[in-house]
């Protein structure tokens, strides 16, 4: 079978991979992997990361598919998640939702004709002091009116229009990463600083710096 | 520095107070999140210090400060870390920054502000428990936090922090960054777990009742939340004498409260634990500064959205656990949701009914349907076309969940006493309960409300402006 993961994602997902004690405890990053390189999480990368972490295609569709981010369908470039929570209601959530969906014609679930926006409303997104808040592709705005609203739809629209935005590679371009881009950094582990992962099936009793137990004890 | 698609001015939501500072020590400073102006912050000193001392001393150093979970249970960490069982290797560490309690939030702040503040935690916690791999589990949603503790995370390992022999020492430990992918349930410890291992995330059966004996891999696991970890660079900066003189007896340090809902200035807060009141920080010129508009405060919600409910009348009770819990709540996560008078109980009951019952993980029948269920009725209830015998209904379904009397807080002014925390309950886990207890506090403290919805009385149904009633 072709890969279906780049070949800079592959090297990307070995490297994940290799950090961890058990492989298939890498199954939610590469999920997040996929999505990012794809905008959603297709049949092909689920089974390329079956194969890659040493599960079967359904184990991988089981897990991917009890977590709220992982779309298994296309989504808009924006993700745009309106907190419906208790904090955000008492401050006008509803209101908010109500105005979105006029403003971009479509219902909460939906995607707009063009593919640029998804409209959500979504649980508490840690931000309840600053209601209503919502999500742009996970990231914040807050004590948003109806009127920051329309703004920004108009400012991301124009920035899709540019085509600005969506290059991890290039943080310091402007713009709302596309949707499945979370972190704009990422974790490299040094080869010569890495202590490794410590396998749960080594059995080689205690680290380095801990003492023996009778010797804690005698203190 | 600006922020890729963020507006967000530096540290927006969290307001300064005049009492101690613990951990949002640095959060004045937009760059404390950097290593080099971390390290000019008095950075990793803390960890030196831990390293010149036994894994053993520095241990008790944290058991004798009393450092109370800040995740929502409230347990000692010292105690906790303590629960390993001897000779078994290796044992693990694991972050908890799944942070999604409706109105709770701090660790965010703690991870976007603060990184290495928490990485240095985690590293004196790895040490003094011999915990030989540490995975940092942040909340999928929190690409900001992601992204500071990635770069954190990369220039601690450059500078020799984390990783191998750290700090010229046989300390050899990984820190693993990992995101979630958005379920609330996965802050459950042991749902946790499972999560990391690349399951869905569901709870486990207990006992055992701390991962510490069978965890990650079946392995010893410690769990800590990120503000628990927060605080121990300090404590071995300052010791434990210097943590237990601040707060009380029985809570010591301090501890990060968000409040958020109808008060003039919401925010989050670094309190004094312990000692401060409910009243003290929702209406002290401080902190709050009060109702919004000067109105009257209806009820508050005093730990997070799966605390049962408190009304004007416990406003001074202290953030001390054990007077919460015989006041019918708990303090939870740190969240406090006030509600002014023009508050629609019932529709807020509802909205965090709502969020219990979507993140069901379903694996337990009472929570599974139950939850359903109640969220079914309350929004007939809601919009207008619930009938009497609905109310019985949600007794029956929160009965069925949670046996027995449910706690809920006194109200003088009906005759009504307080029941204590905790409940009793058929789950594994709190998401059950918690779907519960909003309609249980509505319900036993606004009565009239409910009925007034069941009698159709005039205008008492408003149409909701969202699509969805709930809203």
């Amino acid at each position: 079978m072709t890969d279906h993961f780049t070949p800079a994602n592959l090297d990307l997902a070995h490297e994940i991979i290799d950090r961890y004690p058990v492989k298939r405890s890498a199954m939610i990053p590469l999920l997040h992997l996929a999505q990012e390189q794809d905008g959603w999480v297709t049949e092909d990368a689920m089974r390329q990361i079956a194969e890659l972490v040493g599960v079967t295609p359904a184990e991988v569709l089981g897990t991917c598919s009890f977590y709220e981010m992982f779309k298994r369908r296309p989504v808009g470039r924006f993700l745009i998640n309106i907190c419906g929570t208790l904090s955000c209601q008492l401050m006008g959530a509803g209101e908010l939702i109500h105005h979105a969906e006029r403003k971009l014609g479509i219902t909460s679930g939906d995607t707009t004709p063009d593919g640029l926006f998804t409209l959500a409303v979504a649980e508490c997104q840690a931000a309840c002091t600053e209601a209503p808040c919502l999500q742009v592709n996970y990231r914040h705005r807050y004590r948003v009116t109806p009127e920051d609203f329309d703004i920004l739809v108009d400012e991301l629209r124009s920035e899709a229009d540019r085509g600005e935005g969506p290059d991890p590679g290039n943080p310091d371009a402007g713009g709302v990463p596309r949707h499945g881009v979370l972190s704009l950094s990422r974790q490299h582990i040094p080869a010569e600083r890495a202590a490794g992962p410590s396998s749960p099936t080594s059995d080689q009793g205690p680290p380095a710096w801990m003492p023996p137990p009778d010797a804690e004890e005698q203190k | 520095m600006t922020l890729r698609g963020t507006t967000i001015p530096h540290a927006a939501g969290f307001v300064a107070g005049d009492g101690p500072r613990i951990v949002t020590a640095h959060f004045d400073d937009p760059e404390a999140h950097v290593l080099s102006r971390y390290e000019e912050l008095g950075g990793y000193e803390g960890l030196r210090r831990a390293l010149d001392s036994s894994p053993g001393e520095v241990h008790s150093i944290i058991r004798e400060a009393t450092v109370l979970g800040r995740g929502g249970a409230g347990f000692p960490a010292g105690v906790k870390w303590g629960f390993c069982p001897e000779g078994v290797w290796p044992r693990y560490l694991v972050v908890n920054g799944d942070e999604s309690e409706p109105g709770t939030y701090k660790d965010r702040l703690l991870m976007e502000l603060d990184p290495h503040q928490l990485i240095e935690g985690a590293l004196i916690a790895c040490y003094a428990v011999g915990l030989s791999q540490c995975f940092l589990y942040v909340r999928g949603e929190m690409a900001l936090a992601q992204e500071r503790i990635a770069n954190a995370l990369n220039e601690a390992y450059a500078a020799g922090y984390v990783g191998r022999n750290i700090m010229g020492t046989d300390f050899s430990v990984d820190v693993v960054l990992h995101w979630g992918a958005g379920a609330y349930v996965v802050g459950e410890e042991t749902a946790l777990i499972e999560s990391l291992e690349g399951k869905r995330g569901m709870p486990r059966l207990k006992p055992p009742y701390f991962p510490a004996a069978i965890g990650l891999y079946g392995q010893p696991t410690i769990v800590n939340n990120v503000e628990t970890l927060s605080n121990m660079p300090w404590i071995m900066n300052n010791g434990a004498e210097a943590y237990r003189a601040i707060g009380t007896e029985s809570s010591p340090g301090t501890r990060m409260v968000a409040v958020s809902g109808h008060v003039k200035r919401p925010g989050v807060y670094e309190i004094v634990n312990g000692s401060t009141t409910f009243r003290d920080l929702i209406y002290g010129e401080d902190m709050c500064g009060g109702i919004r508009e000067d109105r009257e405060l209806k009820a508050f919600v005093p730990g997070g959205g799966s605390a049962p409910w408190f009304l004007p009348e416990q406003l001074d009770i202290p953030f001390e656990g054990r007077q919460a819990s015989a006041a019918g709540s708990m303090l939870g996560s740190g969240a406090v949701i006030v509600m002014d008078e023009t508050t629609d109980i019932p529709r807020a009951a509802l909205s965090l009914t709502h969020f219990y019952a979507h993140e069901s993980c379903g694996k337990c029948t009472p929570c599974r349907e139950g939850g359903t269920w109640l969220e079914r009725i309350m929004t007939r209830i809601v919009d207008g076309v619930g009938t009497e015998r609905d109310l019985e209904m949600l007794l029956e379904v929160g009965r069925n969940i949670c046996p027995g009397d449910f706690p809920h807080a006194a109200d003088s002014s009906r005759g009504l006493e307080a029941v204590p925390f905790p409940y009793r309950m058929n789950t594994i886990c709190f998401v059950g309960p918690s779907a519960y207890a909003p309609v249980n506090s509505a319900l036993t403290l606004f009565p009239e409300e409910f009925e007034a919805r069941v009698r159709r009385d005039e205008g008492v149904v408003v149409p909701s402006p969202g699509r969805e009633s709930r809203v």
